[in-house]
C-alpha cells in the first residue's frame, strides 16, 4: 500500500508500456488524450494524475505534521508545481541523474521514492530515506539516481555540472536534469557551471523552476532579466519557457530538452513556470503576495484540476471518480504517516556513522569518547 | 633510493595513480597545456590525453562542485587549485557538499577525491597570497587534511590520499616544490593519518608540519650544539591527527613546542596542545609553547614578511624555555 506510487513509476521506467507516447501507438492505444501530435493513453493519464494529488496530499500531511511539531527544522513544500515533478519524471529515463534544492518532496516521490521512507525522513525516524540525517532538505536515494536535497541555495547546480561530466567521461548516455529555483538561478555558482557545461558539451538539462518567488522577494526584484530560459543566452545554452501548470505539456518539451542533452548537443536550459501555493517555508505567512494573486494560479491555473477537466472532457472519468480517488489518496498518506510515526528514532550509534568510509581507529577525537 | 623534487614526486604520484586507475582525472587552472602553474602536472596531458587532464576556466567554486558531483558517481577526481587561497571561493561545495554528502545521504553517497595545491606562504606575494588556512578546514568532520614536509611523504601520502575513499585535502607548500629528497622507488604508499617522527630527541618535543617541519630540524641541529636533543614530530596529516605518536614522544621528553606557520587564534597548535595537556597532562614539565605566525595579514616587504613568519631562532628559543633551559 505504502509502496504504490514507488511501484507505479518503478513500473513505467521499466518498460514505456504504461506511458504511451509518439506515432507508435496501435489505434487502441490512442484511446486517451491527444497532445499536440502525442498520444497518452488513459492508463498514463490517471498515473500522472494521482501522482500530482499523490504529492499534493503528501505536502498537505507534512505541514500538518509539521504545525504538531511532529517535523522538525525548516520543511519547504512544493504544492502548485506538481506537475513539473510528475512531468519531469515521465520525461527522463530512471538511469538518468536528477539533483535539486532542499524543495525536495514532490520530486523523490516522482521519482519514485518509497513515500513511507520520504515521510519517515521528514519525522526524524530510522526508517528514512537517510536514515533520519537529513531531514526534509536532505532527501537522497542513490538507486534512483536522486542525489538530493542540497541546503546551500545554487550549490547543487556545480554538482551537477559533475555528474553530466561524469557522464561524458564515462559515455554512459546518461542525462543529468540539474534543478533549480528562480532563487538559486542567481547564484554565481550557476554562471561557473552554464560555462562548463557549455564549453564541454556536457549532457545536462539546467531545470528552473521559476514559482515566481525567491523566499518572499518576487522574481522582478531580484532579477535583471525575468525570462530565465534567456539567462544561458551568453553561454551559448538553447533556452526554453515551458508552462509548468501543465503536465503534459511540460513533459513533451521537457523530453525534447532531454533529447537534445542526450545527443551530445551539450546543456539546455528549461524554464518552467510556476507557482507554489504556500509559504516558502512553514513558518512564511507569505505576506508578500496578495490573496488574489494566489487564486488566480490555484484556481486557474492548478495543474491537478487542468488535467481532470481535460481528462472528463475526453471522456476518461468523471467528477465523482476524482472525488472517490481523492479520498483514496488522502486515505493512503494517513496510513503512510501512521506508519512513519510508528518507527523509532535512529538508534544513537547512527551518530557517528557516514561520516568516513574508512575510519581509522582511535586517531579521531570523534570516536564518540566525551573526553 | 632516487632523489627527486617535492615537485616532481607529487607529479610521479598522480602519473602511477592515473596509470592504475583510469577513474582519476585531474582537472584545474593551468593544470593541462601549460603543464601546471607550478609544473607539478608536467606531461601528464601528453601521458594521458585531454580527457583526463583537462584545463579549466578559472572558476574554483564550479570545478570544485564538478569534482564533488564527479566523485559521486564514482570518479576520482583530483581537482588542483592553483593555491588553496583561491579555494576560500569553493568553500562550499568543500564544506557544505563535500564534507557532509555522505552523512547527509544517509552513507549512499560518498565523495572519494582529493582537493590538492599549494598552501602557506609563499615569497613576497603579499596578503591574498600568502596564508595558512588548513585549521579551517581541518575543523570540519568528514574532510582529511594531508601536509607533507617532503619529497617522499609527497608523494607517499599524495598517492593514499587519491585512493582514500574520502575527501582528502591535500596542502601542499609553494616553497617546498624545489625541495629535493630522495624518494623510494616502485609502489610507496604512506597511510593517512599517522605521524613520522622525523629526529628522535629526549629533552623537548617539537611537533610542526609542511614548511615548518624543515625549520623545526634546523632548530633542533642548533639546539644540538647546545647540548639539548629535540625530538621532531610531524603529523603529516592534521585530521586525522596521531594524536598517539605525538602524547608518546611528550611523555619520553616532558615538555612541548608546536610550530605553525598559521595564525595562532584557534589555530592547529591550539589544537594540538589542548590534546597534549588533555592526554598528557601528568608528564609535561611546563607549559607547551607554540610559535606561529604573527596575528597579521601577510606583508610585502621583505623584513616585515620575515617578522610575520616563524623562524628557525623563534622555535630555538621557544624549546629552550620549554625544557627549562632558556
Amino acid at each position: 500500500m505504502a509502496n504504490r506510487l514507488a511501484a507505479r513509476f518503478k513500473g513505467r521506467h521499466d518498460s514505456q508500456q504504461y506511458f504511451l507516447v509518439g506515432v507508435a501507438m496501435s489505434a487502441e492505444q490512442k484511446s486517451g488524450i491527444t497532445h499536440e501530435g502525442d498520444f497518452y493513453s488513459e492508463e498514463a493519464l490517471h498515473e500522472m494524475h494521482d501522482s500530482m494529488l499523490f504529492i499534493r496530499r503528501f505536502e498537505e500531511k507534512a505541514g500538518q505534521l509539521y504545525g504538531l511539531k511532529k517535523i522538525g527544522g525548516f520543511c519547504h513544500l512544493c504544492n502548485g508545481q506538481e506537475a513539473v515533478c510528475v512531468g519531469l519524471n515521465s520525461a527522463a529515463d530512471a538511469k538518468d541523474y536528477m539533483m535539486t534544492s532542499y524543495r525536495d518532496h514532490g520530486h523523490i516521490l516522482a521519482r519514485g521514492t518509497d513515500p513511507t521512507a520520504v515521510m519517515a525522513e521528514l519525522l526524524g525516524r530510522a526508517g528514512g530515506v537517510v536514515k533520519g540525517k537529513g531531514g526534509s532538505m536532505h532527501m537522497f536515494d542513490i538507486e534512483k539516481n536522486f542525489a538530493g536535497g542540497n541546503g546551500i541555495v545554487g550549490e547543487q547546480v556545480p554538482i551537477g555540472l559533475g555528474f553530466g561530466f561524469s557522464s561524458w567521461y564515462k559515455e554512459d548516455g546518461r542525462v543529468t536534469i540539474c534543478i533549480m529555483g528562480d532563487g538559486g538561478i542567481n547564484q554565481g555558482a550557476v554562471y561557473e557551471s552554464f560555462n562548463m557545461a557549455a564549453l564541454w558539451k556536457l549532457p545536462i538539462v539546467f531545470l528552473v523552476e521559476n514559482n515566481q518567488y525567491a523566499m518572499g522577494t518576487s522574481l522582478d526584484r531580484a532579477s535583471a532579466e525575468t525570462q530565465l530560459y534567456k539567462r544561458g543566452i551568453s553561454f551559448k545554452i538553447p533556452g526554453i519557457k515551458i508552462d509548468g501548470m501543465d503536465v503534459l505539456e511540460f513533459d513533451k518539451r521537457m523530453r525534447e530538452a532531454i533529447e537534445h542533452a542526450r545527443s551530445g548537443k551539450g546543456p539546455m536550459l528549461v524554464e518552467a513556470n510556476t507557482y507554489r501555493y504556500r509559504g516558502h517555508s512553514m513558518s512564511d505567512p507569505a505576506t508578500y503576495r496578495t490573496r488574489a494573486e494566489v487564486d488566480e494560479w490555484r484556481s486557474g491555473r492548478d495543474p491537478i484540476a487542468r488535467l481532470q477537466n481535460q481528462m472528463i472532457a475526453a471522456g476518461l472519468s468523471t467528477e465523482e471518480a476524482f472525488k472517490q480517488k481523492d479520498k483514496d489518496i488522502k486515505k493512503e498518506v494517513a496510513a503512510i504517516a501512521k506508519a512513519a510515526e510508528a518507527q523509532p528514532e535512529p538508534g544513537a550509534s547512527e551518530l557517528w556513522t557516514d561520516i568516513y568510509s574508512d575510519p581509522i581507529e582511535g586517531a579521531y577525537p570523534e570516536t564518540g569518547k566525551v573526553y | 633510493m632516487n632523489k627527486i623534487t617535492y615537485r616532481e614526486a607529487l607529479n610521479q604520484a598522480m602519473a602511477e595513480e592515473m596509470t592504475r586507475d583510469d577513474r582519476v582525472f585531474l582537472m584545474g587552472e593551468e593544470v593541462a597545456e601549460y603543464n601546471g602553474a607550478y609544473k607539478v602536472s608536467q606531461g601528464l596531458l601528453d601521458k594521458f590525453g585531454p580527457k583526463r587532464v583537462i584545463d579549466t576556466p578559472i572558476t574554483e567554486l564550479g570545478f570544485a562542485g564538478l569534482g564533488v558531483g564527479a566523485s559521486m558517481t564514482g570518479l576520482r577526481p583530483v581537482v588542483e587549485f592553483m593555491t588553496w587561497n583561491f579555494a576560500i571561493l569553493a568553500l562550499d561545495q568543500i564544506v557544505n557538499a563535500a564534507a557532509k554528502m555522505k552523512y547527509m545521504s544517509g552513507g549512499q553517497y560518498s565523495c572519494p577525491m582529493v582537493f590538492r595545491g599549494a598552501g602557506g606562504s609563499a615569497a613576497r606575494v603579499g596578503a591574498q597570497h600568502s596564508q595558512s588556512l588548513e585549521n579551517w578546514i581541518a575543523n570540519v568532520p568528514g574532510l582529511k587534511v594531508v601536509m607533507p614536509s617532503n619529497p617522499a611523504d609527497a608523494k607517499g601520502l599524495l598517492k593514499a590520499s587519491i585512493r582514500d575513499n574520502d575527501t582528502v585535502i591535500f596542502i601542499e607548500n609553494e616553497i617546498n616544490y624545489g625541495d629535493v629528497g630522495p624518494v623510494p622507488e616502485g609502489e610507496y604508499i604512506i597511510p593517512l593519518g599517522k605521524a613520522d617522527i622525523k629526529r628522535v630527541g629526549t629533552d623537548v618535543t617539537i611537533v610542526a608540519h609542511s614548511r615548518m617541519t624543515g625549520f623545526a630540524l634546523e632548530a633542533a641541529k642548533i639546539l644540538a650544539e647546545q647540548g639539548i636533543e629535540a625530538e621532531v614530530v610531524d603529523p603529516r596529516t592534521i585530521r586525522p591527527l596521531d594524536e598517539d605518536t605525538i602524547v608518546a614522544s611528550v611523555v619520553k621528553t616532558n615538555c612541548a613546542v608546536v610550530v605553525e606557520e598559521g595564525w595562532r587564534f584557534a589555530g592547529i597548535g591550539a589544537e594540538i596542545s589542548a590534546r597534549i595537556m588533555e592526554r598528557a597532562f601528568d608528564d609535561l614539565d611546563a607549559p607547551v609553547i607554540r610559535v606561529t605566525g604573527k596575528d597579521v595579514p601577510m606583508p610585502y616587504a621583505a623584513n616585515l614578511e620575515l617578522m610575520a613568519l616563524p623562524s628557525v631562532a623563534d622555535i630555538v628559543e621557544a624549546a629552550r624555555v620549554a625544557c627549562g633551559r632558556a
